[in-house]
């Protein structure tokens, strides 16, 4: 079984530490009236993409190329994702990563191989798949666990590993689709339909060491669906609190770490946003 | 665009399709392309090792899979063997591959080969649907039904990077000619086809004009972006009673879009012929077909006011 080292378990706190910073700023800023866009926040979700960042750098994975869903800040960040030219995108400034027309929901980053969302719920799962095939790279295929009910998702799983394909779907199963639960939709879970299709599944929680404990040493020409369990901390959309009984995955890992690396850890962030967020206010004035 | 091509339009696109895969590095993905027929002898007998794609039947995320491809830069020919399918096929490519370049800069060029036939065949397999697609930016419409045409669309797509939704049908196929238009300063009306309508469009302004009725002939084969010839315009704006867009899809899209265009150029009189507003049966007399010599001839006499 694989076992996060201490190094690679600060750099996954760092990467969260950092999109927490911003998605609390991001929420600080529609509150204030400086974003007047939906915005869809992934503050609770970010260990599934900072984990996935750190164990596929050490994979040897370079610049995958990665396909985000709606909710897509922490992805877009953790990946290497400009700050700034997210924070204008978000102000819908032309600057933006998306033009200023992607908005919080369909961001990207050349830079970073970071595709865009269009919006529709899904359509991720066969775009990456048919890009995967088309160049044989390795893609990841971020969803959430309602876009992952979508027909075309399930039949993209489904052609990915009749051609073998070096893609994995992660799916970041916060329960919800906007309030609705997942036992309300549906009684099967991805991993078993997965399963069912020929791919390697799991089904996890968020924990770094539960993600790391599961993934191949090679990024290989096989298919795999990662489903992690995660929650969201925030309304789906826009800046709010559906309620504070969630468990939070940033206050847990940072208990197994030294106190003052997350404290400093935390406070870094906070002020590296802080200060983009003005320079990104200041350009947006003149 | 004049005279006849030693070979036919289905061989021009199975040469073209060829070239493509085989000279310039792209690909072709559709469902059952190497099955018996081959797309209507439309395709080169080429396998998945040439680029040649066999899809499975997931209609929508095949539309997804061609996105997919056109990002990683294969320029795809996405074949769609019935245009009713697109119900299912258009969605991704519409709202992605469509606007990919306006809102991330990154182009998504799909060469769209959607295949028309109707006569039998029931409720939504028939006819064109090219209107699905009109409707929205980023795309461009070519409906070539001649040799040179479906040359020029090609050679377009291939210096271009926008999507092209190349609306055929398999009843030019066999054709060998070009369709030149049949121009007149100061007609009694003309007309202005779309795909297969372009044959019987033809077929009637020949009986027509024999007649001494002055009827022009407009051949409408780039459908979207549509920038009618100066030629067409005058001659609409001189002509008695105007003119009609006919089309092999519903009246109710591309024809009365068409149709709206010139009226606000010409201030002419405009009709449209196409589909009726019924879904179509499969038996005989509950089809649904788009309007033949007759009727078009019927339809300017009834609006020249002749018996």
């Amino acid at each position: 079984m694989n076992i996060l080292d201490q190094f690679a378990k600060e750099k996954i706190y760092s990467l969260a530490a950092f999109s927490r910073a911003f998605e609390e700023e991001v929420f600080n800023q529609v509150k204030i009236g400086n974003i007047k866009i939906p915005v869809y926040l992934s503050a609770g979700q970010e260990y599934i993409a900072a984990t996935l960042s750190v164990i596929l750098e050490q994979m040897g994975v370079i610049k995958p190329q990665v396909f985000v869903q709606h909710r897509g800040h922490s992805t877009y960040l953790s990946f290497g994702g400009d700050m700034y030219q997210l924070i204008l995108e978000l102000l819908g400034d032309p600057a933006g990563c998306s033009n200023g027309m992607g908005g919080s929901a369909s961001i990207q980053s050349k830079e970073a191989n970071i595709y865009g969302h269009d919006g529709l719920m899904g359509t991720q799962g066969p775009i990456a798949t048919g890009m995967c095939f088309a160049n044989q790279r390795p893609t990841i295929c971020f969803a959430g666990d309602a876009a992952a009910e979508e027909d075309y998702f399930l039949t993209s799983m489904g052609w990915a590993v009749t051609k073998k394909l070096p893609i994995w779907f992660v799916i970041e199963d916060n329960n919800l689709s906007i309030l609705t639960e997942k036992k309300v939709r549906r009684s099967w879970e991805i991993n078993k339909v997965a399963e069912g299709m020929g791919l390697s599944a799991y089904s996890i929680s968020d924990d770094p060491n539960e993600i790391y404990s599961i993934v191949p040493e090679k990024f290989e020409c096989v298919p795999h669906v990662l489903n992690i369990h995660t929650n969201r901390l925030f309304w789906h959309a826009g800046a709010g609190i559906d309620t504070s009984e969630i468990f939070d995955r940033h206050l847990e890992f940072g208990k197994t770490l030294n106190a003052d690396f997350v404290n400093k850890t935390n406070s870094a962030a906070r002020e590296r946003v802080k200060l983009c967020w003005d320079q990104a206010l200041k350009s947006c004035e003149k | 665009m004049l005279g006849s091509s030693s070979k036919e339009l289905r061989e021009v696109i199975k040469d073209i399709t060829s070239q493509h895969l085989t000279v310039n590095g792209g690909i072709a993905l559709g469902q059952c392309l190497t099955a018996v027929g081959w797309v209507g002898g439309t395709l080169p007998e080429l396998y998945e090792s040439d680029g040649m794609i066999e899809l499975s039947m997931a209609d929508v995320a095949g539309g997804g899979f061609a996105v997919g491809a056109a990002l990683a830069g294969k320029r795809p020919m996405y074949v769609i063997r019935y245009q009713g399918f697109n119900w299912f096929n258009a969605p991704i490519i519409i709202n992605y591959a469509c606007k990919s370049k306006e809102i991330w800069k990154r182009p998504c060029p799909i060469f769209v080969r959607s295949i028309a036939m109707e006569g039998g065949i029931g409720p939504v397999a028939g006819s064109s649907h090219h209107s699905l697609y009109y409707r929205m930016p980023g795309i461009k419409i070519y409906s070539p039904m001649t040799p040179n045409e479906y040359r020029t669309t090609y050679s377009e797509f291939m210096a271009d990077d926008d999507v092209y939704y190349v609306s055929e049908h398999r009843g030019a196929f066999p054709n060998r000619d070009e369709l030149p238009d049949i121009g007149h300063e100061s007609p009694d009306i003309v007309l202005f086809p779309i795909s297969i309508t372009r044959f019987a469009a033809q077929a009637a302004a020949l009986e027509l004009i024999e007649e001494g009725i002055k009827v022009a002939v407009y051949h409408v084969f780039r459908i979207k972006p549509f920038k009618p010839s100066s030629a067409s315009l005058r001659a609409l704006a001189n002509a008695k009673i105007g003119g009609c867009v006919l089309d092999d899809d519903y009246v109710d899209g591309i024809a009365k879009s068409l149709a709206f265009d010139l009226i606000a150029d010409t201030q002419a009189k405009m009709s449209v012929l196409g589909l009726a507003d019924k879904s179509a049966g499969f038996a005989q007399k509950v089809d649904n077909l788009p309007p033949q010599k007759k009727q078009i001839i019927d339809h300017i006499k009834k609006c020249l006011d002749i018996a």
